[in-house]
């Protein structure tokens, strides 16, 4: 659509500006405060300069969070993606099954966060949970308090059981706006499953598509409360990701300044990545 | 009899002879034209197996769910003795103890406050922001954009320590009103941005018709275009109480007890005589029926509403 | 190419058609011939795409049985029955470029590259695309799409038919007139049998050797344009063709005179059917308006260019006759009929006149 050159739209913008910078931009200056000082308690601060940063960059426990972070989101991404794209492509088109799968597909996406977590915490115990108790029946040594590489399965299975909905039923919007003639012309031409899928469907998803990978990149990069209900970023460290170590530096420990920096440095991170995808879903829609 | 045989017979001939030249005709030095045809009979038919999938991955997340429905209506001895797939002797206590405590239904009724509080102020303050951003250009309009974005995209672990001081100064602590402009934070740049995906499908066309008619701007966007993108309201409004709904991390770190949410107070389960698992189901339970309810009754927009409108 | 026969096709979309008008196609038991144009003409409802999806196999049909050159291929899938069809809508592969397009179907069914090769390049030319062939699809404007859709049937030489579903709907006026007369020459080097439906008369006529006019699920007409024109077998095929439609009044048969109130008009030879329920049918081209014959009154002249359209009212009915550019309308104005053109209808449907 051709737009018109018009400032006084500003003034319908203001209200958003006005609440967005109210609960972003001041609190954000408050942690830039923060990471540049130093302080013994009370309310005195000591100028730092860029010493919290150095301290985070140079700090085994920040990069060995952010590595768990980054393994962590790719999983997540190499399984989610994949799946949710092979659930949608055998999702009903039509009559009662549409609306059914829908709602209960959408309901893991409404449960708090917490409430995730607590589900899953219960439902893998060995004692009175269904899934560690039937893996115990069956023989498995499956116990996600203590052993590190169980915590992992639990907290991926958990993020796969709550997020991969989201995937799909972008994957399914992408799809339902496909008009019918095309499968009816793929018919025609003989194509088979896959080439329907790469020539027809994929092109048409690939904008949901982008969504999805960036929400579920972003979301699972910033992951806190379900792996922190679950495992309480134990056993050890084994699950404490960037989120989690951030909160308890600051809440746990107050150390104020290293968590700040700490944010500084996540922040910027995410950032990046959402400039990145912004340009890259800009041209997209520029090139079509 | 025997002449209508015969004529069958020489129909049939008549077939052979016309489809000969079609058989010789291969499809251009390509496969043999029975390989061809097998392979063209498996493309035809449709899979009956299509709803395995869909299925599968249903009962897979129901499962978790319908084992903490059995627990909330189990007692805590029935839940940490004999293993049970279902209730043996199902009792109601949990949720009695739930509807009779103020402690706990209160934290419901908190949740429900600062979640439509929320919801009514970022679909207020988006609708204009949306409207300005899908007709008009101006200064900086890309920029505000993405940094509207990127606050979708901010840690809310970055934000819960400065949130805390930033509303105590305020003297905002521990009120619902906190909670909701909190969460505005990430749910008013995504009512921004489904609202705009939305209007940007309305013509501008209406609007420029609507003004010839005499309408004033207020009086058109109230009358005329709301109803117009009203799937779209739906969706945000679907969008941002579903995210206000499910965050905790911030929720908890600004409310003590007069606003704190339900799922916060899940936490208090864990006493010294122990967990109270029976209770702790019936909480997460209840935490279930509002995002269900709301589901299912932006059942018909949900596919589009995911795209964010921009399918 | 193939000649293709229906055998007593029903098609219901419900699941338990009771009555008729249950039924989007009713019945119809007809051929086309190898090598024929024919269009499928009628308004819109009447069956004409549901008959079109069911040749191609989009659609099994609820009864009856399907030929391709005496080959029953009712139960085949689309796949198998080796068809090609041009959509309402543009169809491209939006990520392939033009000639990836066009080679799309030969790839599926494993033909070698050498020949893909050799038919795409012969396609390309045949649909005038040859010099963007390397171009992405996704650019190109609606009558270049809607000829690469046209493009992937044509590729295949061994195709039993082209359908087209109303093909030029998003194309622009004179961009139709170019891609119809394309499609007519294409017709004519290599013979392909064709069935294109369309809801627009001129695109019928002009396009197609016989045009089959449908109406609420049945045919009710197959003809050559003259034919359908001088003796529409159905009041109905009299409105929907011709412009103005054909002048349909009530009359009184009793031998060779037909009564049309006071007036009585003489037929050309004594009809099949007697009585009161007889309607008399004249298009407006036969209504000669002069100073002699039925008095009318004149309630509108339309000048349309080449001819003038009178609009008045004879015995209380409203009738259409057209008059030359120069013509004028007499001062005391009389119509006749030309014996020519005048139809008798019983029940609708037209009965013959003996000599």
């Amino acid at each position: 659509m051709e737009k018109t050159w018009n400032n006084k739209a500003w003034f319908m913008v203001l209200p958003v500006l006005v609440l967005v910078a109210f609960s972003a931009v001041i609190p954000l200056m408050t942690v830039v405060n923060y990471s540049v000082q130093d302080t013994f308690g009370g309310n005195q601060f000591f100028w730092a300069g860029a010493e919290w940063f150095e301290e985070m960059l140079h700090s085994d426990r920040f990069w060995a969070a952010m590595g768990r972070n980054l393994i962590f989101s790719a999983i997540i991404l190499s399984i989610q993606i994949p799946l949710g794209i092979f659930i949608a492509l055998n999702m009903p088109r039509k009559g009662w099954g549409v609306p059914v799968c829908l709602v209960l597909m959408a309901l893991p996406l409404l449960i708090p966060w917490n409430v995730v977590g607590t589900i899953w915490q219960v439902f893998g115990r060995i004692d009175i949970g269904l899934l560690g108790y039937t893996l115990h029946a069956l023989g498995f040594d499956y116990n996600y308090v203590n052993d590190p590489f169980d915590a992992w399965v639990t907290v991926i299975v958990m993020d796969v059981w709550h997020w991969t909905s989201l995937v799909v039923l972008l994957c399914y919007a992408g799809l339902v706006s496909i008009p019918d003639a095309f499968y009816q012309a793929a018919k025609i031409d003989g194509a088979s499953r896959w080439a329907v899928f790469r020539y027809i469907q994929l092109p048409k998803m690939q904008r949901v598509l982008l969504i999805a990978v960036l929400l579920r990149f972003m979301d699972s990069f910033m992951i806190y409360t379900e792996p922190f209900v679950v495992t309480g970023g134990g056993p050890g460290n084994s699950t404490t990701f960037l989120s989690i170590d951030l909160v308890k530096m600051a809440v746990g420990q107050f150390d104020l300044g290293p968590a700040a920096a700490m944010s500084i440095i996540y922040f910027l991170i995410v950032l990046l990545l959402s400039w990145v995808f912004y340009t890259v879903m800009t041209n997209y829609d520029v090139e079509k | 009899m025997a002449g209508t045989r015969d004529a069958v017979v020489n129909a049939d001939k008549d077939q052979m002879m016309r489809n000969a030249p079609a058989a010789e005709r291969t499809a251009h030095g390509g496969l043999a034209d029975a390989a061809l045809a097998r392979r063209m009979r498996r493309r035809g038919e449709e899979s009956r197996f299509w709803w395995v999938v869909p299925t599968i991955y249903i009962i897979f997340l129901m499962l978790p769910i319908y084992w903490l429905i059995n627990m909330s209506f189990k007692s805590n001895q029935e839940i940490l003795g004999a293993f049970s797939l279902w209730p043996q002797n199902p009792t109601l206590r949990n949720y009695s103890v739930i509807f009779t405590d103020p402690s706990w239904y209160k934290g419901y009724i908190n949740s429900i406050i600062y979640v439509v509080m929320n919801t009514v102020i970022s679909i207020s303050v988006a609708l204009p922001a949306a409207y300005a951003f899908s007709r008009y250009r101006f200064l900086g309009d890309k920029h505000l954009f993405f940094w509207l974005l990127t606050n979708r995209m901010a840690p809310p672990a970055v934000f819960a320590l400065p949130f805390f001081q930033l509303y105590s100064a305020f003297g905002l602590i521990d009120t619902h009103i906190a909670v909701a402009l909190a969460h505005c934070l990430f749910n008013v740049p995504l009512a921004v941005w489904i609202l705009e995906g939305f209007m940007s499908g309305v013509p501008k066309e209406i609007d420029e018709t609507a003004y010839i008619d005499g309408y004033s701007f207020p009086r058109f966007f109230v009358k005329i275009f709301v109803p117009l993108i009203a799937s779209g309201i739906g969706v945000a409004a679907f969008f941002t109480f579903m995210f206000s709904w499910v965050e905790l991390l911030i929720a908890r770190t600004l409310t003590t007890t007069d606003a704190k949410p339900i799922a916060a107070i899940m936490t208090r389960t864990v006493s010294a005589s122990g967990m109270d698992w029976g209770v702790l189901a019936a909480a997460g339970v209840l935490t279930i029926i509002p995002g269900a309810l709301v589901i299912w009754f932006v059942r018909n927009y949900i596919a589009k509403g995911f795209a964010l409108g921009r399918v | 190419m193939a000649r293709i026969d229906l055998n007593h096709i029903r098609h219901a979309y419900g699941a338990n058609p009771k009555s008729d008008k249950d039924y989007a196609l009713r019945e119809v038991h007809h051929s086309f011939d190898d090598g024929g144009a024919y269009a499928l003409l009628g308004p819109s409802g009447c069956g004409k795409t549901t008959l079109l999806n069911i040749i191609s196999g989009l659609l099994h049909a609820s009864h009856g049985q399907l030929l391709f050159d005496g080959k029953d291929v009712t139960r085949l899938s689309t796949q198998e029955r080796n068809i090609a069809q041009v959509f309402q809508f543009p169809v491209i592969y939006d990520t392939m470029t033009v000639y990836d397009n066009l080679a799309f179907p030969l790839r599926n069914r494993g033909v070698a590259e050498a020949d893909v090769d050799r038919k795409v390049r012969e396609t390309l030319e045949m649909i005038d695309l040859a010099s963007w062939a390397k171009r992405k699809a996704r650019g190109l404007t609606a009558d270049q799409k809607q000829k690469i859709s046209l493009g992937r049937g044509l590729v295949r030489s061994d195709v039993n038919a082209i359908l087209f579903d109303e093909p030029l709907t998003v194309i622009d006026p004179h961009m139709k007139w170019v891609l119809r007369s394309q499609l007519k020459q294409l017709h004519r080097r290599f013979g392909y049998t064709m069935i294109y439906v369309t809801h627009d008369q001129t695109e019928a006529l002009t396009f197609a050797e016989k045009v089959v006019v449908m109406y609420d699920g049945e045919i009710v007409q197959i003809g050559t344009p003259a034919e359908l024109f001088e003796r529409p077998k159905h009041t109905f095929v009299g409105y929907f063709i011709g412009s103005p439609g054909m002048n349909v009044m009530p009359v009184a048969v009793d031998g060779r005179r037909a009564r049309l109130g006071e007036q009585v008009i003489d037929l050309p030879g004594a009809p099949k059917a007697e009585g009161n329920g007889i309607e008399l049918g004249i298009r407006p081209e036969y209504v000669r308006l002069g100073a002699k014959g039925m008095p009318v009154t004149v309630r509108k002249v339309e000048d349309i260019g080449r001819h003038k359209v009178v609009r008045a009212s004879l015995e209380g009915r409203e009738i259409a006759a057209i008059l030359g550019e120069d013509d004028n309308v007499p001062a005391d104005p009389h119509v006749t009929f030309d014996p020519a053109g005048i139809n008798l209808y019983d029940k609708s449907w037209r009965v013959e006149m003996g000599a």
